[in-house]
């Protein structure tokens, strides 16, 4: 209460305040956004469609750190938006039309759950920037378990494909659900037939696999790295095009099945931009993409560098987009 | 042996000042978020992550370890003075703690749960201790057919807490079931019960549901009565707890820990079967039944003990296996693969610095908790002092924020508030809220596991009741739901001998 301002000083004071803010408000506001050469996007979002401590999270996360620690651009606000694998987000994009401060990280989750679900807006309704990163599925069974190499267990599966349960970490639509299917496909069981059932992510399953609850698990190589190199999990096979590195496993493809398949994690932004916008957010992904803090977070988390922007990254979407429709038309769902 | 010198080794780490520091900071953060209903310690840990990334891995597990303890600390709060459950797992400290704030003891339930935490984490951590590998394989041995056959406990041993009335205790946890339907079926994707809305494609979310019921059904009641009742302040009573009350929850404290710690290290396990589970179990060994419901002091003991334990049970599969078995769980495996650290198998050589301390911090972390939180139990329990009108206003709010914090969709606050309707009718109509809470989380998870397990089976029945560990349970269960009729037929056959001799 002693604080209070003498009454006959509030005039000239609240007079001053206002002064103050018509004489330096503008030029402190302007300063930021009138810099429009630079990488630097004011007041950009980065929306994540799943919980925070996911795959997107934390890509997105570190994507927005790395980026203010190069000094390209500074405050990016990641936020959340779960729901539906994905597809809340993604019809919140689509929705942003013409937003050029707004961006979205996913992956091949996303593509899924927006077919599986039959979201209203699909990935063909959002501008594709940038493929960040990808990682393949591996093939594992526990130590104890009686396949030894990739063709007997296939062998096993054709003859009664009902009797072999396949776990995975993701709901039907999903990475773990598709790989799979694509390899019962390669190997001429009717995908109808396979006996999947999905897990609440790779460490729900690894319980499971251990266990011998299933006949085998598919989840991404990051989940599971450490029990392979500690031979509590026996890798049989990945499902991408080399082998990785450090690891046993022979490729999908060498076994004489014909798979590829790569989970992978990418930007995309809001339908209706301007070219300049377009650019603007690409060259800034770009430029992260070169920086050396995005490599030293790429080491640290192990991810797999598969950069590939624009156009390129549209057509990309696109069939991979066709190749889960196809899939989950097979399946009926 | 050896296991003893590492954690004196991981003392000499937790106890350094900055590793202290980072305990503390944990810990305040963890309390003040279990406090806050909505955002979870899971949503906290991993919008700490990128800020944590320049930090030293040790410093940071020991921050987040603390965060996890605190907030199972934190949640209870809530729970006991506002009927407003923070957590899922502080959903039970509720049902006996609030009758008991109700009536001027919150002090008492607040320091019953507070030590009961302080007992579970201190017995849990050293089971963790000295069981971590055999709990371990234990926990990979458990399956499907095994969960389904815990969750027909959980229900058996549920039914028998319904209250006075069975057939509005069954209406409750149907309404529970009904809602815990809808969303997206697990198995195969198909939508249920969302009427075409992607928002409800992720079912609605327990905090929702047990806010909704709880707090907002509350405040409605409260408002619809204040006018004829004087809106007067509850009382507060004596801060600390009697010698009466302590001789009659310690053997509850120390029963927490034997059913929260293997429920943890379970993939499927979590915190909120066995702080049921262990209500039940208090409610049947109690020596004073006719409190239940008015406020049992062993009714916040038991539940609160096995939630903190349940946690150290969490921190097994984890470290041991790179299993997370809650969201917490697996946010901190998330953030140990930040690090370049995977946790399971090589875990304990590979970084015995960073895991003895992480296990020496969590003892520290439990003394530090109980200090912060004994002395602020009356301080706590002195906001019953405002005025009814506010304090009710201030459950709202506090019930909106925490709705909205879960996933910041407005049409979260429009189910909230129905829910909160729901509350209200069934408090009209005398129906507990409690099985709706149980029937929301065991009703899916029930489903989700008996689908497996028979998926795993090729469809075969004979799949559910193929392990030894699964017959078992049901054998308790059969025990529980025959046993009046065995009390029965006993005394028959002993009133018949008696008058045979006579």
């Amino acid at each position: 209460m002693r604080l209070r301002t003498p009454r006959r000083l509030r005039v000239p004071l609240a007079l001053l305040g206002s002064a103050l803010l018509v004489l330096v408000g503008p030029p402190l506001l302007t300063t930021g956004s009138g810099d429009d050469t630079g990488t630097k996007i004011p007041g950009l979002r980065l929306m994540v469609p799943n919980t925070p401590g996911g795959g997107y999270d934390i890509t997105a996360r570190t994507a927005a750190k790395n980026a203010e620690d190069a000094g390209l651009t500074h405050n990016i606000e990641v936020f959340n938006l779960p729901g539906a694998g994905g597809t809340v987000g993604l019809s919140r994009l689509v929705g942003e039309h013409g937003n050029g401060k707004l961006a979205m990280s996913m992956g091949l989750g996303v593509v899924g759950a927006a077919r599986s679900n039959d979201a209203p807006k699909t990935l063909a309704d959002t501008t594709p920037i940038a493929r960040l990163t990808e990682e393949q599925d591996v093939v594992v069974v526990s130590k104890d378990s009686p396949y030894k190499t990739i063709g007997q267990l296939i062998d096993a599966w054709k003859e009664k494909p009902g009797k072999m349960p396949v776990g995975g970490g993701s709901s039907p639509g999903g990475p773990d659900h598709i790989a799979p299917m694509l390899m019962a496909r390669a190997a001429g069981i009717p995908p109808k037939d396979v006996n999947y059932i999905p897990f609440d992510g790779g460490g729900e399953l690894l319980a499971s696999i251990l266990g011998s609850k299933v006949a085998f698990g598919v989840s991404g190589v990051g989940e599971y790295l450490d029990q392979i190199k500690s031979g509590e999990l026996r890798l049989l096979a990945v499902t991408g095009p080399k082998r990785v590195k450090g690891l046993e496993g022979p490729t999908l493809k060498e076994s004489g099945y014909d798979v590829n398949f790569t989970n992978w994690r990418g930007i995309v932004a809001p339908p209706g931009l301007s070219d300049a916008e377009r650019d603007k957010l690409t060259s800034l992904i770009r430029k992260l993409h070169a920086s050396p803090e995005w490599r030293e977070s790429l080491k640290k988390n192990g991810w797999d560098d598969a950069f590939l922007t624009g156009g390129k990254f549209g057509d990309f979407l696109d069939a991979q987009d066709k190749r889960v429709v196809s899939v989950l038309k097979e399946l009926g769902l | 042996m050896n296991a003893f010198s590492s954690l004196m080794d991981g003392f000499g780490t937790a106890l350094t000042p900055i590793n202290l520091l980072w305990a503390a900071v944990g810990v305040l953060l963890g309390t003040a978020i279990g406090v806050l209903p909505g955002i979870g310690p899971a949503m906290a840990v991993a919008l700490l992550l990128p800020v944590t990334y320049g930090l030293e891995p040790t410093g940071a597990f020991i921050m987040f370890a603390g965060i996890y303890y605190g907030a199972m600390f934190g949640g209870s709060t809530t729970s006991i003075l506002l009927n407003t459950p923070g957590e899922s797992a502080a959903v039970v400290a509720a049902m006996e703690g609030n009758p008991m704030a109700k009536s001027g003891r919150g002090a008492q339930a607040l320091a019953a749960a507070a030590i009961g935490h302080f007992a579970g984490g201190m017995i849990g951590t050293i089971l963790l201790v000295a069981l971590a590998p055999k709990v371990a394989d234990l926990a990979v041995d458990i399956g499907a057919p095994d969960y389904f056959a815990i969750m027909v406990l959980a229900f058996i041993a549920v039914t028998s807490v319904l209250g006075s009335s069975r057939i509005r205790g069954l209406a409750s946890l149907l309404i529970g079931l009904t809602l815990g339907l809808v969303g997206l079926d697990q198995m195969t994707g198909q939508q249920r019960l969302t009427f075409g809305s992607l928002q409800l494609a992720d079912g609605i979310d327990v905090v929702i549901v047990a806010v909704g019921l709880f707090a907002i059904g509350e405040a409605l009641w409260v408002a619809a009565h204040l006018r004829r009742t004087s809106g007067q302040a509850i009382p507060v009573g004596r801060p600390w707890l009697g010698k009466k009350d302590v001789r009659r929850t310690w053997k509850s404290w120390l029963r927490g820990p034997l059913i929260g710690f293997p429920f943890g290290a379970i993939p499927a396990g979590g915190a909120e079967i066995p702080t049921f589970l262990s209500y039940v179990a208090e409610k049947r060994l109690s020596k004073h039944k006719e409190e239940w419901g008015k406020g049992a002091i062993e009714g916040v003991a038991g539940p609160e003990s096995a939630s903190s334990a349940s946690a150290a049970g969490t921190l097994v599969s984890m470290l041991t296996l790179g299993l997370p078995t809650t969201a917490v769980a697996a946010v901190m495996l998330a953030a140990f693969q930040q690090y370049g650290i995977q946790p399971g198998p090589l875990l304990f050589e590979r970084e015995s610095e960073l895991v003895w301390g992480l296990i020496a911090s969590l003892f520290v972390g439990m003394v530090l908790l109980l200090a912060l939180n004994l002395p602020l139990a009356p301080v706590w329990a002195k906001l019953l002092r405002i005025p009814r009108p506010y304090l009710y206003a201030g459950i709202l709010f506090f019930a909106a924020v925490g709705a909205y914090a879960v996933g910041g969709e407005a049409l979260d606050l429009v189910i909230l508030l129905v829910i909160g309707l729901i509350g209200f009718g069934m408090r009209r109509y005398g129906l507990p809220v409690l099985p709706a809470v149980i029937g929301v989380i065991l009703g899916p998870n029930a489903e989700q596991q008996l689908r497996r397990a028979l998926q795993i089976s090729d469809g075969s029945v004979s799949g559910l009741v193929d392990t030894p560990f699964s017959v078992s349970v049901y054998a308790v269960v059969a025990l529980i739901v025959l046993w009046p009729l065995l009390r029965k037929l006993g005394r028959g056959v002993l009133k018949s001998r008696r008058s045979v001799e006579k």
